[in-house]
């Protein structure tokens, strides 16, 4: 009896002693040397592993980017591939301590779902895909077309909304799976194939000619996509929201991974200095090496050079709303002093 | 009254069988027997002939085997490099590669031990020791242990880990299920109803939903300091899937034994565990010998759901592979080489089951 009450004790002073640890998010990570930083299965341009078994893609490239400003080192990341059900879950939970996958903003998951969004690293929209064969040069024409897109999902509701809004005749085709539409908006089932327009682009990469497809220009719903963390440690979330914040602003400011080096020397612009640590210590507000920047844009570059090597290289995306704000973009990086 | 005598007539000796040739013989017997049989036979010849070509064009005649994604396009054929370039991946998922020589000891281990198990080269208890061993090893290599670098579990995916997934599962679940089916059959009314209930909760609802309730539920219930890796909740709930089945088939096998050889052995003064353990069992499990092997191809290929909750299994990386921006638009090059890949696997199992069945009852287990 008395050695089964010691191990009890052991077990219970263990559980407390892990508890102890559990302070803030910043010092687990600092602790465990790594960042545990939960993607998904397989998006292409966003996450997947490549034939060498690394991760790639926009999502994953934001894991590198904060893993750089937090432990100094981009290569520090721990990928947990999650599953669409896990991804809110997992880290409210404490089993990541970042998910960035391709997750939409909501109202509900922010409040409600114990997560708390940091910055949109990607603005995704449902979009629409014909043939360039039928010289359809905006979704207003699509009048009398089929439109192929999957069951249960809000895609239906956004299309019959902009249906009755813009006065078409739109017949839905609808399938079970995404890769079931596709194909039979390839075999010609379909005028047309909709669905969030960065999958339209990877659909539109994976055809034999991806230029007999084009992706039309509307963009009928909103969906930002953000990394999330959980909810309550506000240090935490400072740092991914700035993080992404600085990503944006390099690209602003003309901050590259080749240039940075010199441009913290060099650059006469206050607002790079205040960025790359020249002068003041910015990195100091959210508990980071005043360098933190220079960490970030000289491991990942910075999120034009993120965007294009992910995304416009490979899929043939363009920037379309993703790009800044003084370009006639939407994305507007918070000034950082 | 009048005795009859009846002698012995042999009947008319039958004609010698007239020479045939062995082909057209065994064609006339199996496939056209009858008009039904020569039915049959056409309209399946049909059937395969419409799509047997065009399948063997696309896989062999203007298949690409060397080049890139380009020369696989204008090709239009099945895109053999794009398998070849995806194949660590494949294997061992996003494991570091500089490690790969690991899990490949691993893999020669495995290779060789059912070799030897198939061939009847080891026996007995080193038989069940071997197999024991194997998977600490595995785990031992894989993660890292004894100095080598450590390997998160995070990062173990592939045919590396269904197999391991499918072979701990089978490892751990056929003793637990041997152990359960005995509590349902001779335990005391309160292990009885235990074993039941475990057994008849987890029979009743999908595999899905248990992986579903390892993964996403537990860390709800769990202290959030308490993190249990993912790979081991869904280990854990594969296995108590897996034998609670597992029970029921050897439930079966011990209700087959007549309750005459317990009685007998027990009246020889055997005591009741050894009747069990060495009377019983054996016998038991030699019954239910096919239904047993089903099971465990069963577990393995049931381990291809665990990519709902996020574990690139071998099945996941096929699916990730075939969305990699380099080499989109081949997925159905990689669906045949998971099929294969698959049906080989299952093939053999169901080969070693049968050499099993083959050994005879005489034969030691």
């Amino acid at each position: 009896m008395r050695e089964s009450t010691k191990l009890a004790a052991v077990t219970v002073a263990a559980l407390l002693g892990v508890g102890a640890a559990g302070a803030g998010t910043l010092e687990d990570v600092r602790e465990a040397g790594e960042l545990a930083c939960g993607v998904s299965e397989g998006v292409p341009g966003f996450s997947n592993p490549n034939s060498d078994g690394v991760w790639e893609g926009l999502d994953a490239d934001v894991c590198r980017a904060v893993a750089a400003a937090v432990l100094g080192d981009a290569d520090a990341v721990r990928f947990v591939p999650l599953a669409s059900k896990q991804k809110v879950l997992a880290v409210s939970s404490g089993q990541v301590d970042l998910t960035s996958r391709t997750t939409t903003w909501t109202m509900k998951r922010d409040s409600a779902e114990g997560v708390d969004f940091t910055a949109v690293v990607y603005y995704d929209g449902q979009g629409f895909m014909t043939s360039a064969a039928a010289g359809i040069s905006s979704a207003t024409e699509l009048n009398e077309a089929t439109v192929c897109l999957t069951t249960g999902t809000t895609t239906e509701l956004n299309l019959a909304d902009f249906a009755r809004a813009n006065n078409l005749t739109l017949e839905p085709v609808v399938f079970e799976g995404k890769r079931e539409a596709v194909e039979a908006y390839a075999s010609g089932r379909c005028d047309a194939l909709t669905t969030d327009s960065s999958q339209l682009a990877a659909f539109r990469a994976g055809f034999a000619d991806p230029s007999e497809h084009m992706i039309l220009p509307e963009v009928i719903s909103k969906e930002p996509l953000a990394p999330l963390v959980a909810h309550g440690d506000n240090q935490w979330k400072d740092i991914v929201t700035w993080v992404v914040y600085g990503l944006i602003t390099a690209e602003e400011f003309g901050v590259t991974q080749a240039n940075v080096a010199d441009m913290a020397a060099n650059s006469g612009n206050p607002a790079v200095q205040r960025m790359l640590g020249a002068t003041g210590d910015t990195g100091g507000f959210i508990g980071l090496d005043s360098t933190w920047m220079v960490d970030v844009l000289s491991a990942v570059g910075n999120y034009g050079e993120i965007y294009d090597r992910n995304l416009t290289s490979t899929l043939g995306l363009e920037r379309g709303v993703n790009a800044q704000w003084n370009e006639g973009g939407l994305l507007y990086a918070m000034p950082i002093r | 009254m009048q005795e009859t005598t009846v002698t012995f007539q042999p009947t008319e000796p039958r004609p010698a069988p007239v020479h045939q040739t062995k082909a057209i013989a065994w064609l006339r017997s199996n496939l056209f027997g009858s008009w039904f049989d020569t039915l049959v036979t056409l309209a399946l010849t049909g059937l395969l002939l419409s799509f047997v070509p065009d399948l063997i064009r696309w896989l062999f005649v203007t298949a690409t085997f060397q080049g890139d994604d380009t020369v696989c396009r204008e090709n239009g054929g099945a895109c053999w490099p794009f398998i070849i370039e995806k194949f660590q991946v494949l294997m061992i998922g996003v494991y570091p590669q500089d490690l790969a020589w690991r899990p490949a000891i691993c893999a020669i281990a495995l290779v060789v031990l059912a070799w030897l198990t198939y061939w009847d080269r080891i026996r007995g208890v080193a038989l069940i020791v071997a197999w024991a061993v194997l998977p600490i090893f595995a785990l031992i290599m894989i993660g890292g242990a004894f100095g080598m670098q450590e390997v998160d579990q995070s990062v173990w995916g592939g045919l590396m880990l269904s197999i391991m997934l499918a072979l701990v599962g089978v490892i751990v679940s056929i003793p637990l299920g041997i152990l359960l089916a005995l509590g349902r059959h001779y335990g005391s009314p309160a292990i009885k109803v235990l074993c039941v209930t475990f057994i008849e909760l987890l029979r009743g609802v999908p595999l899905i939903t248990i992986l579903f309730m390892a993964s996403v539920m537990m860390p709800l219930f769990l202290p959030p300091e308490l993190v249990i890796n993912n790979l081991l909740r869904i280990q854990i709930g594969l296995i108590m899937f897996s034998s609670a089945y597992m029970a029921e088939v050897v439930r079966g096998g011990l209700q087959a034994i007549p309750k005459g050889q317990s009685e007998a052995s027990l009246s020889l003064g055997v005591s009741p565990v050894y009747t069990v353990a060495f009377i019983i069992v054996p016998q038991a499990l030699r019954h239910v010998l096919p239904p047993l092997i089903g099971r465990c191809i069963a577990l393995f290929k049931d381990t291809s759901l665990v990519i709902i909750v996020g574990l690139l299994d071998f099945l996941g990386m096929i699916k990730s592979a075939a969305l990699d921006t380099d080499w989109l638009g081949f997925q159905a090059e990689a669906y045949v080489f998971a099929a294969l890949v698959y049906w080989l696997i299952c093939y053999s199992l169901s080969l070693y089951g049968r050499q099993l069945e083959k050994r005879g009852p005489n034969a030691r287990t």
